[in-house]
């Protein structure tokens, strides 16, 4: 803990023994459950389950926050958040920015088509610049599986990754959760059915949400065409983590029977080799999300999709639309979640070098 | 070693009837007021406030929880973000006389961040403080309209609120904060 004896002063704080500051009082109470020590978050595959109970926690009063008549509070003032992106995105990219100004921080953005990235500057070098001009949480996407992790090991602050290639998008998997915890009767997902439906191969939501969904102990059904699910079935015999397991199927009926929740995929056509699918038709055709094939699952199943929909492919638009849909609430989620996880990561654990107080 | 007791429970029960008799005294009635506790042991204090008013006014005034982890002003100072517990303010402060209840007054920081808290949720005509124990060394220009008891202080020394609702007793404890004070108290 901290031994800065100018830390330690303002004792009134003590009297709060519930808190993590540095004068919690051991014995007092006990402490809270899942204190946050992780200086970056690229993964959410090294949250436990008491870790993803502390960013669910935090969102709720954040969500808090964002009812009020002006959803602004001073938390991070004067902390430089980066938003660099190398890839699309409207919801992820405005998404952090609306959570970092709700928070006070000084958001900038960086598009890398607009930026030096096209003059040949690399990956690494853009990273110490944005740092230099006073970048403290950087908010990364890159189309490179595995880009944060080397950003992290370059950046002197804390590296959000924001979806990297196929890999990983921790926020929405994070945000997933919550909408599922909100709006499942219990508000818990443990032992509940959710299915993954679609382009499971592409998609770092798939791969994220395996994660944290099997850790908050949901019954996860990975769904889609055997094309789209490569390795899928060899991860789901060894178990997430080694030990929590999933079901992988190509049966779309069997995945759907009693869901609780089904997640539908974007069809990923900007990262489809050739010969994966035969047409987007056919796809519609065996696995598109519609009101029939919906009623196998339970009557009041939620229905949600990370965005941006091809309505009419994996999704109909009248499901898209409808009354079990939750897809709304997940782009308004997304905001509550990312200021958990900014505020959450402002206090994470620094290199030696940048604790000046 | 334990520390040294400055409140029995009997003692804070006879203080909070107090206060809550200067709070109606002081504003004349209770029309319009409303007790915002600040998030954790604020907050019950609040309520039996609450309560001893409905019994000898028969009114009976909203009370609400104020989390002011947001605004502290050392939050890049602590090596760890506090855990937020959460606001609830079930009524519009706007127009009403909001007396903030805390268990310690000490450096007024707490109560300084209270303050910019509650302004964002409106506009009370009046706010006011009222705390368990005032304990001294003011950082700030703050200070409390109604105080259970004024205990000196040296700034070494930790003042310990124990409340039932959240620590299973009521009991203010002073200790010597020496490093590993904290960890030698024994869980009671």
């Amino acid at each position: 803990m901290v031994t800065d004896p100018a830390l330690v002063e303002p004792v009134e704080f003590a009297d709060r023994s519930g808190e993590p500051g540095p004068l919690v009082e051991p014995g007092a109470n006990p402490a809270p459950a899942g204190q946050w020590r992780h200086r970056h978050l690229l993964d959410v595959d090294v949250l436990t389950a008491d870790e993803l109970d502390l960013v669910m926690r935090t969102a709720a009063t954040m969500a808090e926050i964002l009812a009020r008549p002006i959803p602004k509070v001073p938390a991070l003032r004067g902390w430089g958040v980066t938003n660099l992106f190398y890839e699309a995105s409207t919801r992820t990219r405005v998404s952090f920015e609306v959570a970092a100004k709700n928070l006070s921080a000084d958001v900038v953005n960086v598009a890398a088509s607009a930026s030096s990235v096209t003059k040949g500057e690399s990956l690494i070098d853009t990273i110490r610049t944005l740092e230099a001009l006073g970048a403290r949480i950087l908010v990364m996407r890159h189309a490179t599986s595995g880009a944060p992790w080397l950003a992290a090991e370059t950046f002197g602050g804390s590296v959000i990754n924001a979806g990297d290639g196929w890999h990983a998008h921790p926020t929405q998997a994070l945000l997933d959760l919550y909408t599922l915890r909100t709006h499942l009767p219990g508000g818990s997902v443990a032992g509940r059915k959710v299915v993954i439906l679609g382009d499971v191969l592409h998609s770092r939501v798939a791969r994220s949400n395996l994660w944290s969904l099997t850790a908050a102990g949901a019954d996860v059904w990975v769904c889609g065409p055997a094309t789209l699910l490569r390795g899928f079935e060899a991860w789901a015999a060894t178990g997430v983590g080694g030990t929590r397991r999933f079901t992988v199927t190509s049966d779309l009926a069997a995945a759907l029977r009693d869901a609780d929740a089904v997640m539908a995929l974007r069809i990923q056509r900007e990262r489809m080799a050739s010969g994966l699918l035969p047409s987007l038709r056919e796809y519609a055709a065996r696995f598109g999300l519609t009101r029939e094939r919906l009623e196998a699952a339970k009557p009041d199943a939620l229905v949600m999709h990370p965005g941006p929909m091809n309505e009419g492919v994996e999704i109909a638009p009248d499901v898209a639309a409808g009354s079990q849909s939750v897809i709304t609430d997940q782009v308004a989620n997304g905001v509550a979640i990312r200021m958990a996880v900014l505020y959450l990561l402002a206090g994470a654990p620094r290199p030696a070098a940048e604790r000046t107080e | 070693m334990s520390g040294r007791r400055i409140m029995t429970a009997e003692e804070i029960r006879r203080a909070v009837i107090r206060i809550s008799h200067e709070i109606v005294e002081k504003h004349a009635g209770t029309d319009a007021l409303v007790l915002v506790g600040i998030q954790r042991r604020g907050v019950p204090i609040a309520r039996r406030l609450a309560e001893a008013i409905r019994e000898h006014e028969a009114a009976s005034l909203p009370v609400g929880a104020l989390d002011i982890t947001f605004y502290r002003d050392d939050l890049s100072m602590l090596a760890q973000q506090p855990v937020v517990k959460g606001t609830d303010l079930p009524f519009d402060v706007t127009g009403t006389t909001v007396v903030l209840v805390d268990d310690v007054l000490y450096t007024g920081r707490t109560i300084r961040a209270a303050m910019d808290a509650l302004i964002e949720y409106g506009r009370p005509t009046a706010i006011r403080l009222a705390v368990l124990v005032d304990r001294g060394h003011r950082e700030l220009p703050i200070r409390a309209d109604h105080v259970g008891k004024n205990v000196p202080t040296s700034r070494e020394e930790l003042v310990r609120v124990r409340i039932e609702e959240i620590d299973g007793e009521d009991a203010v404890d002073i200790d010597r904060a020496g490093a590993p004070a904290a960890v030698a108290l024994p869980v009671q």
